[in-house]
């Protein structure tokens, strides 16, 4: 493998990590604040959907982001609404959630565009260009460092910029805000907070709601950035393989952006090579599928460390019990 | 809070659900710009207006009979097993190995033996998870999850790499044997003189999957491994305090419950594909969820949840093939199914229970 192909297939690691690695931010905030999100899909899907379809009636792919957002962050209350006020069964509530956008973005697409499930395709200003950052074109002949800063670092969407930006945004919003240590509480022993005067249950409709955006973002830039329109089931998994990141991660933002380094790596690779020849032993591509979720079985198992999550979280709080 | 009586709790609250499910999903329909009347019409005669229609909504009720117990089960200790999935794909392989290389004279040995190995690679296939959850503490939820998306590797490498038959494009395995064919309901009703639609898949299978809601009851409710799996899922100091070890019966649990959802593989793979193709379980696993929850996790309720689902199977198929409205008007509908009777239950409860009150309160005046 020659230099550029490894340039290559690292910035395709960064283009395919991006939505995995907001997910993952997501679901960190959700479950922080111990509520468990296995529906990080879902919403990922619905605002894969909304953004594309606003951002090809107005044009506009900023509106389409908006709207986007709007949609996953109405499936969070939703979520909300079931896990938090209604003390339902977080899990349930979830699946729920994925089916409801599995099936209600198939059903408007077909109804909106009659192009089975998919929008049309989005061009010019509907959907996000590459970003070149100052001096890429300038610096790209300076052997090794130019190829990697204006290949590798300039070229991607303004979306991929702020999901690492979200990165060391969360760790500080998290780790160094009194919000953040009153959403960690919440997600560890929300009776001590309610002791304290704080309401649970606003700390964690707000928790849901921020879980709500990152989703949004997320599957905006799937349909308006990496891609150029919604086509049906477009996630094909994303939202459980960030779930599958978080808890690689250990519920912790830098070591997220790891895992979704790590998985976005096994993705562009599964799509450049499809089965791999390692002198002989041959590993098919359907390895470097299971691969990120096998890893988390045995990380959950605690072979490797031990993944341990959110003491409170999947329980409904209910006060004076 | 109130308690609601018997009677309001098994019929009244899923009937409600489901009343809300349907005027949601109706609402959905007007606002893509058709006519919900006329779809639940069409629905009806498409799907038990003939025996073809019904051959095929008993057919896919066969397929939820066998995910919605095996999903219930796991909620009697309560466990959530959502990978039901994964557990029927891997049935189906258990399936199609004991349908091609076994030496299989008549279709009811081969019955036996098929659902022997879809129910022993169901089972392995949770056992994993269940021995994870009971020994190193991982949450059965998500190890299942990843169950299902690593069984869809390893069946997409197994059916490219190594079963397809040599020159075949179609990742599937060759047709099995025809001795292993099983009888359809044509077959099976002729004898008795009721004609029945000779198209429809729905199988022998169906009293499979009847034996097996009888054998769930007789289990939960009439043995000691049920009791005990009922008493984990209702207290686990309160079982483990009582004697019964939690880590035995977790993975017990979890194995009867992969064994039903591998079982569904002898109607899908067995009964109608004759063969094992990719994706053959079209999201069964899934629909289990939704059955069991409304189905009440009573193997009667799972009957007749899967039939209900069945019906609706059917009947979207049909509302594809003849208007605009695309099948995934049916996982909308199991979504929502899902919402009321298992997220948002108390939501259905609470005013229910204070209506019951409100009544108990005024004839006690």
């Amino acid at each position: 493998m020659d230099f550029l192909t490894l340039l290559q297939v690292l910035d395709s690691t960064v283009r395919l990590a991006t939505p995995l690695l907001l997910a993952c931010l997501a679901g960190l905030f959700s479950e922080r604040a111990g509520i468990f999100d296995i529906g990080l899909e879902g919403k990922m899907l619905m605002a894969a959907f909304l953004s594309a379809s606003v951002a090809f009636f107005t044009g506009s792919v900023w509106i389409g982001l908006l709207a986007g957002i709007a949609a996953s962050v109405l499936l969070s209350v939703l979520h909300g609404l079931a896990s938090i006020t209604f003390r339902g069964n977080q899990l349930i509530s979830a699946v729920a959630i994925n089916f409801l956008a599995a099936g209600l973005t198939v059903l408007i697409a077909q109804a909106w565009f009659r192009e089975g499930g998919r929008t049309p395709s989005l061009i010019g200003g509907a959907r996000f260009e590459p970003v070149t950052l100052p001096l890429a074109e300038t610096l790209a002949p300076v052997p090794v460092l130019g190829p990697i800063y204006s290949e590798l670092v300039s070229g991607h969407t303004i979306l991929v910029y702020l999901a690492l930006a979200c990165v060391p945004l969360t760790w500080w919003v998290l780790w160094r805000t009194r919000f953040g240590l009153r959403l960690r509480a919440v997600g560890e022993n929300p009776a001590a907070v309610d002791t304290a005067g704080i309401s649970v249950v606003g700390m964690r409709y707000g928790a849901v709601v921020i879980c709500g955006v990152l989703c949004g973002i997320a599957g905006a830039y799937l349909a308006t950035g990496l891609q150029a329109g919604f086509v049906k089931d477009m996630t094909a998994g994303r939202g459980y393989i960030a779930l599958a990141a978080l808890i690689f991660a250990k519920w912790r933002p830098w070591h997220a952006l790891g895992a979704t380094l790590l998985f976005g790596l096994l993705q562009a690779v599964a799509v450049r090579y499809q089965n791999i020849d390692l002198g002989g032993v041959v590993i098919p591509v359907q390895v470097m599928d299971a691969l990120p979720y096998v890893l988390t079985v045995v990380i959950l198992a605690g072979f490797v460390g031990k993944a341990i999550p959110p003491r409170a979280g999947g329980e409904p709080y209910v006060k004076e019990r | 809070m109130d308690r609601l009586p018997r009677w309001a709790d098994i019929v009244l609250i899923p009937l409600v659900s489901l009343v809300l499910a349907a005027v949601l999903s109706a609402l959905v329909i007007l606002a893509i710009g058709e006519d919900p009347v006329a779809a639940v019409q069409l629905m009806i005669t498409g799907a038990l207006g003939s025996t073809y229609g019904w051959g095929y909504t008993l057919y896919y009720a066969t397929n939820f009979i066998f995910t919605g117990l095996a999903v219930s089960v796991a909620f009697h200790a309560r466990m959530f097993n959502i990978g039901g999935e994964g557990q029927a794909m891997l049935g189906g392989l258990g399936v199609a190995l004991v349908c091609l290389h076994l030496p299989l004279p008549h279709w009811s040995l081969a019955l036996i033996a098929a659902t022997a190995g879809a129910a022993l690679f169901g089972a392995l296939w949770a056992l994993v998870p269940g021995w994870l959850q009971a020994r190193r503490g991982s949450h059965i939820v998500i190890t299942t999850i990843m169950f299902n998306f690593i069984a869809a590797a390893l069946l997409n490498y197994l059916l490219v790499n190594l079963m397809r038959p040599v020159g075949a494009m179609d990742p599937a395995t060759p047709k099995f044997p025809t001795a292993t064919h099983l009888p359809t309901l044509h077959d099976l009703l002729a004898p008795l003189g009721i004609a029945f639609s000779k198209g429809a898949p729905a199988n022998v299978s169906l009293l499979v999957g009847l034996l097996a809601c009888v054998l769930v009851w007789l289990l939960i409710w009439r043995t000691r491994l049920g009791y005990e799996i009922r008493a984990l899922g209702h207290s686990e100091t309160g079982a483990r305090y009582a004697g019964i070890g939690p880590a035995r019966t977790i993975v017990i649990t979890m194995v009867i419950s992969g064994a039903l959802a591998g079982g569904m593989a002898i109607n899908n793979v067995m009964g109608e594909a004759e063969r094992l193709v990719m994706n053959a379980t079209e999201g069964a696993g899934f629909i289990g969820i939704a059955v069991a929850l409304m189905g009440r996790n009573h193997p009667f309720g799972v009957l007749l949840a899967a039939i209900l689902f069945g019906f609706l199977f059917q009947g979207g198929a049909e509302l594809a093939l003849w208007t605009d409205i695309p099948r995934e008007l049916i996982v909308v509908i199991q979504a929502l199914v899902i919402l009321f009777t298992g997220a948002l239950d108390n939501m259905v409860r609470r005013p229910l229970a204070m209506v019951f009150a409100a009544l108990r309160k005024g004839r006690e005046a």
